[in-house]
């Protein structure tokens, strides 16, 4: 939970949200934290908000250090778990 | 040198280990609290303790979101989902982790309460949106950084009047927790004394920004560094703590300086201000009543408060005895110091939060530490 994750902003969408590429997992993202994103902005997502630009240097940097730790795999999995929106089980 | 294989650039790693090495000196100690719990993981990941001169220790401290929050905050949350029915919204993380008599959320979950998995706030409120007869609360935890997600989440339900959505929050603060360790002796009296300088949280310090710590400095006299959480930049800091302490410089500096600014994200603060205000007190495991040191949700937003929509419950909650998670968390005791380490608590049967969180200290040493610390344990 305390992980940021850097994205590649890949499409700005209505509602201060935004489409990310994480070691080529696509999600969508809230971009209500950060003035003028634009696609191809490189950001640390945190529990599936953006919190700050970093530059494709750093992006690649951490992303390989989480790589080699292990940690990238799992937040990927704890990005694209499903969750259930749905009414009472 | 040991472990310096794991590195990704070997030749920083041992040119940092050679310096750090060359720096520290002999007829001194240098105890440096790891504030954040990614610190203290990357660590124990890379083994950074055997790469420093035995004078250099890391003390861990209470930055894991999971670990500080008290038994009575979890009870409260899951009567939130036994006796008030609602859904209850929660990070992955705090589903296992015991409250009183060991209930968690996931053994709540099992006897039937509704209690679902998020990967964020965002998902909360999807919930909220297609639930619109039940009343959905995130179960807000973490620090700097999980803090504002939270304050959008509050924003969007009230400017789309999602109604049946509300945030029980338990958002702490990290340099109130800091100035706690150093001023109140009940902690323990010679903790202060004890500890030369503070890694500073790298995430956290991206949305705060480093201003915040500069009182810690400057009142308490101890050196900060922000440090970024790969193991080379947490050998960096130690050197620039090494530094600091050797020429007596009491400053906050930042390794971080690629990610972390003075100022930090104006935007995410500014929202935090709008939406939260400060608690005067919050009970932290470990450090127990602490000043100013958490948020609530503001009047205007009570609408959007679980502690204000539902009437929680007096309850005798109790942290499970023996474990040594309290001590573990003030950096006053290490897991080999619990009895209940690697026999009665482990990752698949927690008792204490500190097992539990991938952020938690026993946790780390569990991971990557477990044989020499159960062979030391019963050497004691």
């Amino acid at each position: 939970m305390c992980l940021a994750i850097p994205a590649l902003v890949t499409a700005l969408h209505d509602g201060a949200m935004a489409s990310v590429s994480v070691g080529g997992i696509a999600k969508q993202v809230s971009i209500a934290l950060l003035d003028e994103v634009v696609v191809g902005d490189y950001v640390l997502l945190h529990v599936g908000y953006a919190l700050h630009r970093v530059s494709e240097e750093e992006a690649q940097r951490t992303l390989a250090m989480m790589a080699e730790a292990g940690l990238l795999q799992a937040e990927v999995v704890e990005m694209t778990e499903p969750v259930e929106t749905g009414t009472a089980p | 040198m040991k472990y310096v294989d794991e590195f990704r650039d070997r030749d920083l790693a041992r040119t940092l280990a050679t310096a750090i090495a060359a720096a520290a000196d002999p007829a001194r100690d240098y105890n440096f609290m790891e504030f954040c719990g990614g610190h203290t993981h990357a660590i124990f990941r890379y083994g950074v303790q055997d790469l420093v001169p035995a004078n250099v220790r890391f003390v861990h401290g209470p930055g894991c979101p999971v670990c500080i929050l008290p038994a009575r905050r979890l009870d409260d949350a899951i009567e939130l989902a036994e006796r008030h029915g609602v859904i209850l919204c929660s990070y992955g993380d705090m589903l296992r982790v015991p409250g009183t008599g060991r209930r968690s959320l996931l053994k709540a979950k099992a006897d039937g309460a509704d209690i679902r998995m998020v990967y964020s706030t965002l998902d909360a409120l999807d919930i909220a949106r297609a639930n619109s007869g039940r009343d959905v609360v995130f179960l807000g935890i973490g620090f700097e950084t999980t803090t504002p997600p939270s304050a959008v989440a509050i924003a969007q339900a009230q400017a789309e009047g999602i109604a049946n959505f509300s945030v029980f929050c338990n958002h702490v603060l990290t340099p109130p927790a800091i100035r706690h360790i150093l001023e109140a002796p009940e902690i323990d009296p010679t903790q202060a004394a004890r500890l030369d300088g503070f890694l500073g949280p790298s995430h956290v310090s991206t949305v705060i920004g480093s201003r915040p710590y500069e009182f810690l400095a400057a009142r308490y006299g101890k050196p900060v560094v922000i440090a970024g959480f790969e193991p080379l930049d947490v050998m960096q800091s130690v050197l620039m703590l090494i530094h600091q302490v050797n020429e007596g410089r009491v400053d906050v500096e930042n390794q971080y300086t690629r990610v972390v600014t003075r100022d930090g994200n104006r935007k995410a603060q500014e929202l935090v201000a709008r939406i939260f205000e400060l608690r005067p007190s919050f009970e932290w495991r470990g450090l127990g009543s602490v000043p100013e040191s958490a948020l609530a949700i503001r009047a205007e937003y009570a609408a959007f408060d679980a502690e204000k929509r539902f009437a929680l419950s007096e309850k005798q909650s109790r942290e499970t005895k023996s474990c040594e998670c309290p001590a573990i968390l003030r950096g006053v005791k290490k897991p080999k110091d619990c009895k209940l380490f690697g026999k009665a608590c482990t990752p698949e049967t927690p008792m204490g939060a500190c097992m539990v969180s991938s952020e938690g200290a026993c946790a780390a040493y569990w991971t990557y530490r477990r044989m020499e610390t159960l062979a030391e344990m019963a050497a004691e």
